[in-house]
């Protein structure tokens, strides 16, 4: 019952979303076909979107109120800077996956001790982001064009070290899959600092989820699964990620709360609701797993991510 | 003895295909997925599927017989299972040394795919030679023979990227290709003895 009230609540969702997106004033400002993927820079209703496909919503990359451009439009997003409750002065960021750069750039103006690596595999979205977005690279936010599976593995070799690392590679529609497996993840928590937060976000509306879950507790133990059911969005975080679950301090509502407190005003130009986000993540860190727990971890021998994806 | 040298050609273009799909799983984690990946594995299959043509045309000529026909598929076996064994030690040598993964992708894959490649390459014309009675028929005998072993690349290329990799795990594919080259190797001396 309560899955056919999800699933129509995405009906609507969607549906609003297509009137919107195809309303008459919708107009392509660039297009191209990247080596990766076709690239479309859309403008509808002052809303303008970054997509990689035409006709599908859900491979809508980044999207900016043109009339409010600090303002996030997407609650995936805004949900990634709950992160900022675990790790309110990140001082190394690194991020997977550009997109229209509505993340790097916002992290940039509220944390600002913080260097910012973003790591995109294509030249084309990197420059489309800066030609149409918004996006500014500086001496403490560059974009770096690389695979992030060889970015990491070059990383830890020259002793980088992360407070916090938000993957952000993912899409409704493809995967790559070498970025979810065990071994990425391992790769990816042997470059975060003692204390450092890891967040993924991702989709909870396929058979991988199941898989996805498993491959993320077979790595950190526990995570707080923070989930968004009329989008489908859901954003995995893990405080103390470089710990055994075990070792992990319990969170408490009061130093959230405080912390909520803290960050509130940075926050407000993007519209996040913090306070809500800290009481949402306290509650998370006492779920159980939702998911099938004897569902196969994905490593690099066995990573049929996309195949599970379409089903 | 016809159909059995079809079946074999059958299974050498499928292990060559398969092969070369699992590939690019093997690569990712120490070179990504950027396309160059891919152009590097191509580059080297191709390369190595040429140069086993030439050279398993020049076997043909001395002494053809179905037991060297059948050493052809042991030897691609031997050489492909130390994939298994040393892909991850040979790769992360490489990534050490080479900073580009255009380079680096394209030196892992010489490493890890020339030697058995080399070797399955030289089934098809070694085939054709099994095959050709007469020199008026040695084009048809050319044309059914590379439709077999073409239709066991499609068909290995299909079944790896849609049933293999949701069933088993990369090194359990890699395992099987090597038992089926064997066991056909072992048919074919069985069936060179009687």
């Amino acid at each position: 019952m309560n899955q056919i009230r999800q699933l129509s609540v995405q009906w609507i969702w969607g549906l609003l979303f297509m009137l919107l997106a195809s309303s008459a004033e919708a107009k392509i400002l660039h297009e191209e076909r990247s080596v990766y993927t076709r690239i479309i820079v859309q403008d509808s209703n002052r809303l303008r979107c970054l997509k990689f496909t035409l006709k599908r919503d859900d491979s809508t990359q980044t999207c900016i109120n043109l009339n409010h451009p600090k303002q996030l439009v997407f609650s995936y997003t805004k949900m990634s800077l709950a992160s900022l409750l675990l790790q309110p002065n990140p001082r190394r960021v690194l991020i997977i996956g550009l997109g229209g750069g509505t993340l790097p750039m916002a992290l940039r103006d509220i944390a600002a001790e913080a260097t910012i690596d973003t790591v995109e595999i294509d030249a084309a979205v990197v420059r489309v982001a800066k030609n149409y977005f918004g996006y500014v690279e500086d001496e403490k936010n560059r974009a770096i064009t690389q695979d992030a599976r060889v970015y990491g593995k070059r990383a830890a070799l020259r002793g980088l070290e992360y407070d916090l690392i938000i993957l952000d590679a993912f899409n409704g529609e493809y995967i790559p899959e070498h970025l979810m497996t065990v071994e990425f993840l391992q790769e990816m928590q042997a470059l975060l600092s003692d204390g450092g937060v890891l967040v993924a976000n991702t989709f909870a509306n396929s058979e991988l989820y199941d898989y996805e879950s498993a491959t993320y507790a077979a790595v950190f133990g526990e995570f707080l699964n923070f989930r968004s059911p009329a989008t489908g969005n859901r954003i995995i975080i893990v405080p103390q990620a470089r710990l055994t679950a075990d070792q992990r301090s319990e969170l408490s509502a009061e130093a959230m709360q405080a912390r909520a407190e803290q960050l509130q005003t940075a926050l407000e130009p993007y519209d996040v609701p913090i306070t809500a986000y800290a009481k949402k993540l306290v509650w998370l860190s006492k779920r159980q797993p939702d998911w099938d727990i004897d569902a196969y971890p994905l490593t690099d021998q066995f990573s049929p991510a996309n195949v599970l994806n379409s089903r | 003895m016809a159909l059995l040298i079809h079946i074999l050609a059958f299974c050498g273009g499928f292990v060559i295909m398969s092969m070369e799909l699992l590939g690019g799983r093997i690569l990712a984690p120490y070179f990504g997925s950027g396309v160059y990946v891919g152009g590097s594995i191509i580059t080297v299959f191709m390369l190595s599927l040429s140069l086993g043509y030439l050279l398993g045309g020049r076997l043909s000529v001395n002494n053809p017989s179905l037991t060297r026909f059948a050493g052809i598929f042991a030897l691609g076996a031997i050489l492909l299972y130390p994939l298994i064994l040393f892909a991850e030690p040979i790769m992360e040598f490489i990534f050490l040394r080479i900073e580009d993964p255009r380079y680096g992708s394209l030196v892992a894959s010489a490493f890890l795919f020339i030697l058995p490649t080399v070797i399955l390459g030289m089934i098809s014309p070694y085939s054709v030679r099994l095959l050709v009675t007469k020199v008026e028929e040695s084009g048809k005998v050319a044309g059914t023979l590379y439709f077999v072993s073409t239709l066991g690349s499609a068909i290995g290329t299909l079944m790896t990227s849609f049933y293999f990799i949701l069933w088993f795990e990369v090194n359990t594919v890699l395992t099987l290709l090597t038992l089926v080259l064997l066991v056909v190797a072992a048919v074919a001396v069985v069936a060179a003895r009687r």
